[in-house]
């Protein structure tokens, strides 16, 4: 930016995804209005609207609760992920133990392992769906972490060795600071999927209590209206877990600086 | 303390090739750096200058002959700090600011926060970076870089500097201003160097001695005597001096011999 007054480029910039936004809104909703398109095909965004003012009180609490599953889960998993790379970048047994683990779980289908946790941890518990979203965030944070721990560059290592520097010494002054970048944008990753998998767990029983469990009982109820206006709610959770993540990563890329 | 600084007697190296067959970096390297000597290493490409100058400073170990210094092995002369290194890329820590990162070696060895403060702030003096010292290594220019690294090496006030090719990467005008810096620095530090180049101008402006190496396998071919005198003797008159000139051609000399042999072997070839 040049100014501090912004310019009108700048301004059009800005708006310009705004306008599209609202551009597309409109012709949703002349499409539904003019064309009679049934409620069951497509509700038109101010029914949606409707719904989500009307049932706002539920819709926030689940939107927390789904919320807050993601947050247990992601705080969780990036423990695991974070504590199980640095394992396995210091000891090469682990390492070799722990790759071939890791592979086998990416490749699980790991929300379909819901119905199996509710039955583990009884119908009432969220303890399952936040296992759920753990094991889906630590792959990518133990990926990006272990890859960060190992861009540790030669001139950096000859001059901790060098400068006699402990083993512990040179993680702090160097390992640990190149591998920030990456352990932060291995959580920006993993916060969307932490949402997209605490909300999907929903679907498949347990408490009665997120986003993703209402989307189902107004479908059901053959009240898509409703069931859009819950999306909605998982929308700006997902987006709230990006931004947070997001605002992590740049600070983080900075060292710590501000 | 010893009155020599690195002495090499039968110092080579082979690396492990693949199937079986092994690389000779250098051998049968036989080499004396006085206290407070300024000697270069220069040579074409694969002398092992470069790794003559890690088995000195302990990042690599020699797998024949002895190598000390200062009168102890490389190992126990780097736990004790009796070298300060720069390389060829500054290799400073882009996370910190100029003045944190010459603070790095006297942080690490556990010098107070005070006495810290003072030295980096006399170091940056030295090398010119006072208005820098908040910066990061990223906001610098090349050479600005290269001024903060040899500020770090010089923090703890070793007694041996060693440098491999740490002027290679940056333009002709920025390598002379530091070569006459570096002249000046040594001249208040008293500090032996062992100077990595293959520059030959460089490396007989900067040295007491230029030690002149062959490739395949790495060893000396030549040392010759510079001796144009040392700290505030050398400036940029200097460049100009017939004696400067007559050292440059005998450097040359001696590595153009083996050249040459390269050059009628392949032109024998053409024929």
């Amino acid at each position: 930016m040049t100014g501090r007054a912004p310019t009108g480029v700048a301004v059009l910039h800005r708006a310009a995804p705004v306008v599209l936004g609202l551009v597309l809104l409109v012709a949703w909703q002349l499409a539904v209005v003019v064309g009679d398109v049934p409620a069951f095909l497509l509700p038109s965004p101010t029914a949606i609207v409707g719904e989500l003012v009307d049932l706002w009180p539920t819709i926030s609490s689940a939107s927390l609760s789904s919320g807050r599953n993601a947050l247990v889960g992601l705080l969780v998993g990036a423990v695991v992920g974070i504590g199980a790379a640095v394992l396995a970048a210091t000891v090469r047994v682990v390492d070799a133990l722990l790759g071939p683990l890791v592979a086998g779980l990416a490749v699980v289908p790991i929300v379909a392992l819901a119905p199996v946790l509710y039955t583990m941890y009884g119908a009432a518990s969220e303890v399952g769906r936040q296992l759920v979203v753990a094991i889906t965030v630590v792959v990518p944070v133990f990926v990006t972490t272990l890859r960060g721990l190992r861009q540790v560059r030669p001139v950096h290592r000859d001059l901790m060795r060098a400068l006699g520097a402990t083993r512990r010494q040179a993680t702090a002054a160097v390992t640990v600071p190149t591998a920030m970048p990456f352990v932060f944008t291995g959580l920006r990753l993993a916060s969307s999927l932490a949402v997209i998998s605490a909300i999907v767990a929903e679907y498949f029983g347990g408490p009665r209590s997120g986003i993703g469990s209402f989307i189902t009982t107004a479908a059901a109820g053959s009240n898509y209206a409703r069931a859009w206006a819950f999306v909605l709610g998982g929308v700006v959770v997902g987006l709230v877990f990006y931004g947070a993540t997001l605002a992590l990563e740049r600070w983080g890329s900075r060292g710590g600086q501000p | 303390m010893s009155a020599v600084a690195v002495e090499a007697t039968g110092v080579g190296r082979t690396f492990p090739g693949r199937s079986g067959t092994s690389v000779t970096a250098l051998e049968g390297v036989d080499l004396t750096v006085a206290a407070g000597e300024f000697v270069s290493l220069i040579g074409p490409s694969g002398c092992g200058k470069s790794t003559l100058l890690r088995l000195v400073a302990d990042l690599d170990r020699p797998t024949s002959g002895t190598l000390t210094v200062f009168g102890r092995s490389p190992e126990q002369a780097r736990l004790a700090h009796d070298y300060g290194i720069a390389f060829q890329q500054a290799g400073l820590l882009p996370w910190r600011t100029v003045r944190a990162n010459i603070e790095l070696p006297l942080s690490m060895h556990g010098v107070g926060r005070t006495a810290r403060r003072r030295r980096a702030s006399d170091l940056l003096a030295l090398v010119g970076l006072t208005d820098f010292a908040e910066h990061f290594p990223d906001q610098l220019s090349g050479g600005m870089q290269q001024r903060v690294a040899i500020a770090r090496a010089l923090a703890e006030e070793p007694s041996l500097l060693l440098m491999d090719e740490p002027f290679g990467a940056l333009d002709e005008m920025t390598r002379e201003r530091l070569q006459t810096e570096l002249v000046r620095i040594c001249a208040e530090t008293r500090a032996a160097v062992v100077f990595v180049t293959h520059s030959i101008p460089e490396a007989v402006f900067l040295s007491d001695r230029v030690v002149v190496m062959s490739a395949r396998p790495g060893r000396i071919r030549d040392v010759v005597d510079v001796s144009l005198g040392r700290g505030t003797d050398r400036d940029d008159d200097l460049r100009q001096d017939a004696a400067y000139f007559d050292a440059v051609t005998r450097v040359r000399a001696a590595l153009h011999d083996e050249a040459g042999h390269a050059v009628r072997a392949r032109g024998a070839e053409v024929r």
